[in-house]
């Protein structure tokens, strides 16, 4: 007859998860450390106070289980992943405490980089490594723990370092990290180690209760089962052998000077989304609307090098579009060839619901370099308007194509705002009409893209009117 | 009425934030790149959660985890990285968590390239992880609908606790155009039901997908299966264009469709009865539309798609290979040129015009 002389504080009185006979026995095998484990975690869970608040991640391996046991929430995740799933739930949960509870192929071998990535952030979660030398859920392969020399299933004459390098110390690497607060190594391998493995694992849930940060205590713990060892010989392997390897002890504690970390409060009235994106009266335009503009659409190239404002171009376009309730699409050249140095972007204006934002035929090609002119120049429609900076030198325009070379660089320049060579040939197309604005739609367009810097807005201003002026002196 | 010129990767935090995401997770990647870099500046100014990831595999599982709390959350990226979600995303169907995922397809396989393509259909549509799952696929052809689809989803991941997919391409990705912004903003509210928060509600639950015994683990599969019939029954959603008196109809989705809309006009014009039926659900996928309009006499389908062929199949399942269905596609980045649409329609109409 089954009899309970000692209830162990935050686990489950009995075990329905599990199944089965013997609802009150673990599945772990005899001698095994996660039982020991998991009653010094529940305890300190509930000496502390902290089994509501508490989110326990079950892993891949031996321990996926834990949900059987504790008394808190769980999340059971995939192999390696525990770190990131805990940054998840942490992250959206403020007040909850999470515990990555892991294994040494989960957390040092396939979740090597979510191990670290959680830790280099000081993640506000606790993780427990339960170091064994030995996968044990699969078979007692060998882990990245093993110890040179150490038979296992994958490492049958002992693990050879030649080929299998060396045991991964787990607290020297985080240990070499700016943000993780507290970094421990203990022993569950008797009762004057588990002592202190006690009082590191309550340490390290402390500093969750209290916000502080990321915690992580590497446990060495036995395996009797797939190291085919007595649980006498197991202890004194964990405690001679083991420990030679993975020496114990403290290596960071700034629990004291660390502070909780705040995250904000999500914000969700429209009022504030909308004050976040900062929708003013003034960007407000219409819907588009159909047969608005009451004839084609206008197929525009915009082509150049990089700062240029080639893209900006093109944007203050589509925002006058959008302002006089055109239908507007503006499509970029991306990736690498931008950072080929030129850029190129297709804006269509069209009183109907555009299909394909991608440009086949151009109605006007603007371009503000020569080899941007020579790429596109073929693909103007006959009648269409290419208009290019001066700079470009002589070309021989096809006999087709209506073309313009136009100052712009130069009246940027001389007005002061060399930078605004883009919205000077804005003003020269405003000019010849291709576009099909109204003034206060092109100002719309202006307004929408530099309204938020009332100096720069002026200038475009001014020097869109030159060039308009320009090109209505030069083109009558 | 809020309007602004808006990228189509902008689009989809616009529309995250309003439908009260609270978590975004993600890792860099051409094309969809400002997903994350548009929710790295926004989320946090709502007060919303944002972290970039050391990986599109820890991304997927922060995804998870803050799923698990019932929180509304969110991650983007494009074809490779997808891949490597795959494990996450089967994860979040088993353990039905709510989540939504947004495609911004790129040129494969392999490194492939940056161009819009439309290849990752088989992978998004038809499950792509392990185990027997699916998940919600919407497809936006505009930047409206980057916004727009992108709330619907979270709405959809709650409503059937699972992950939804947002299946755009580069070009949605990248293009301005005018945005409507949302009238509405939503306040969620955690389902204790399920949800493990870290409060006294939440503690007695679990979330987990491991079940040893084999009868256990067939219920939830065949649960699954039911979810997903519901969802086959309920959340259908398809827009067309002409079809009335169609003899051939396009079938197209995402930036595909828009090509086929302006080819549909021309082929009118040339006197072609064709019309377009665009599916803004991948799964569900419009098969009772479908198989009506493959008991038209004389009826033939083409599907315009941006890779080798992948969507086709469904339409063909749908129909029962009653009618002819052939293929106008591109690959590797290249969009479908109107005139070889125009070209196929000419070959299987012709006699008829």
């Amino acid at each position: 007859m089954e009899q309970v002389l000692c209830q162990t504080k935050g686990l489950y009185r009995d075990f329905p998860r599990k199944g089965g006979p013997a609802s009150t026995a673990t599945h772990y095998c005899p001698g095994c450390g996660h039982g020991v484990i998991h009653k010094l975690i529940g305890e300190a869970l509930a000496d502390l106070g902290l089994q509501d608040r508490a989110v326990i991640i079950s892993p891949v391996g031996c321990a996926v289980f834990a949900y059987y046991y504790f008394d808190t929430g769980h999340v059971q995740c995939a192999h390696g992943r525990a770190p990131a799933v805990s940054t998840g739930i942490s992250r959206a949960q403020d007040d909850a405490v999470v515990i990555s509870y892991q294994g040494d192929g989960d957390l040092a071998s396939i979740g090597m980089a979510e191990t670290l990535h959680a830790a280099n952030r000081g993640e506000k979660i606790a993780v427990f490594f339960v170091n064994n030398t030995v996968y044990g859920m699969t078979g007692g392969q060998m882990a990245p723990t093993t110890l040179i020399g150490e038979r296992t299933s994958t490492s049958p004459h002992g693990r050879d370092p030649q080929e299998c390098g060396y045991p991964v110390h787990m607290c020297e690497l985080i240990n070499t990290l700016h943000a993780p607060v507290f970094v421990e190594r203990v022993s569950v391998s008797d009762i004057a180690h588990i002592r202190v493995a006690r009082k590191a694992i309550r340490k390290a849930l402390e500093i969750q209760r209290d916000k502080k940060g990321y915690s992580f205590v590497e446990i060495l713990s036995p395996c009797p089962t797939n190291l085919k060892m007595s649980a006498t010989e197991n202890a004194a392997f964990v405690n001679e052998q083991m420990e030679k390897e993975f020496p114990l002890g403290n290596f960071r504690d700034r629990s004291e000077d660390a502070t909780p970390i705040a995250r904000a409060q999500s914000v969700y009235a429209k009022e504030e989304l909308d004050r976040i994106f900062d929708l003013r009266a003034e960007n407000t335009a219409v819907p588009s609307v159909d047969g608005v503009a009451g004839g084609n659409a206008v197929r525009l190239k915009i082509a150049g090098f990089g700062g240029q404002g080639v893209l900006s171009f093109g944007l203050i376009v589509a925002r006058a579009g959008v302002a006089a309730g055109r239908h507007v699409s503006w499509y970029p050249s991306y990736g690498p060839e931008q950072r080929g140095g030129t850029s190129n972007c297709a804006v269509i204006l069209a009183d109907r619901r555009i299909g394909s934002p991608v440009i086949e035929q151009i109605d006007v090609l603007v371009a503000f370099n020569r080899p941007s002119l020579e790429r596109f120049i073929g693909d103007v429609r006959e009648g269409g308007l290419v208009l290019v900076d001066e700079s470009v030198g002589a070309f021989e325009a096809p006999a087709h194509v209506r073309m313009v070379f136009a100052p712009a660089q130069r009246m940027a320049r001389e007005a002061g705002s060399p930078k605004a060579l883009n919205t000077a040939m804005l003003g020269v197309l405003a000019a010849c009409g291709d576009l099909g604005l109204s003034d206060a739609a092109l100002d719309g367009g202006l307004l929408e893209s530099f309204g938020a810097r009332p100096k720069l807005l002026d200038v475009n201003r001014t020097i869109l009117t030159l060039g308009k002026e320009w090109g209505t002196r030069h083109l009558a | 009425m809020a309007m602004r010129l808006v990228k189509g990767n902008a689009a989809v935090v616009i529309g995250a934030l309003y439908a009260g995401c609270d978590c975004y997770f993600g890792y860099p990647i051409t094309p969809a790149s400002e997903v994350l870099q548009e929710a790295s500046e926004y989320f946090p100014r709502a007060g919303r959660r944002f972290v970039q990831a050391e990986s599109e595999v820890a991304a997927i599982n922060m995804v998870y985890g803050a799923a698990s709390t019932g929180r509304r959350v969110m991650t983007a990226s494009s074809g490779p990285g997808i891949s490597l979600k795959q494990e996450g995303v089967s994860y979040l169907a088993g353990s039905e968590l709510p989540a939504v995922i947004v495609d911004v397809v790129r040129a494969g396989p392999g490194l492939g390239n940056i161009g819009p393509e439309q290849g990752d259909y088989f992978q998004v549509v038809k499950g792509g992880g392990h185990g027997n799952y699916r998940c919600i696929v919407l497809a936006p052809d505009s930047v409206q609908e980057m916004c727009d689809l992108t709330r619907k989803a979270f709405d959809l991941a709650q409503r059937y606790r699972t992950p939804v997919y947002v299946l755009a391409d580069g070009v949605l990705g990248q293009m301005y155009e005018p945005l409507q912004f949302p009238e509405e903003a939503v306040a969620p509210v955690i389902d204790e039901s399920w949800a493990v928060a870290g409060t006294a509600l939440t503690r007695a639950n679990c979330i987990s997908s491991i079940m040893l015994d084999f009868n256990q683990m067939e219920a939830l599969n065949v649960r699954l299966q039911e979810k997903y019939a519901l969802i086959e029954s309920r959340e259908v959603l398809f827009d067309e264009y002409m079809l009335e008196d169609a003899e051939l109809a396009i079938v197209a989705y995402g930036i595909s469709a828009r090509i086929a809309h302006s080819v549909v006009d021309t082929a009118r014009a040339e006197g072609f009865k064709v019309g377009l039926l665009r599916p803004k659900t991948l799964f569900p996928f419009p098969k009772v539309r479908l198989r009506d309009l493959a008991k038209r006499p004389g009826m033939r389908f083409i599907s315009v798609e941006m890779s080798n062929g992948q969507m086709i199949d469904d339409i063909r399942l749908a129909i029962d290979c009653s009618c002819p269905v052939e293929l106008v596609n591109r690959m590797g980045g290249n969009l479908v040129a109107p005139s070889a649409v125009l070209d196929k329609i000419r070959a299987m109409c012709g006699k008829e015009r």
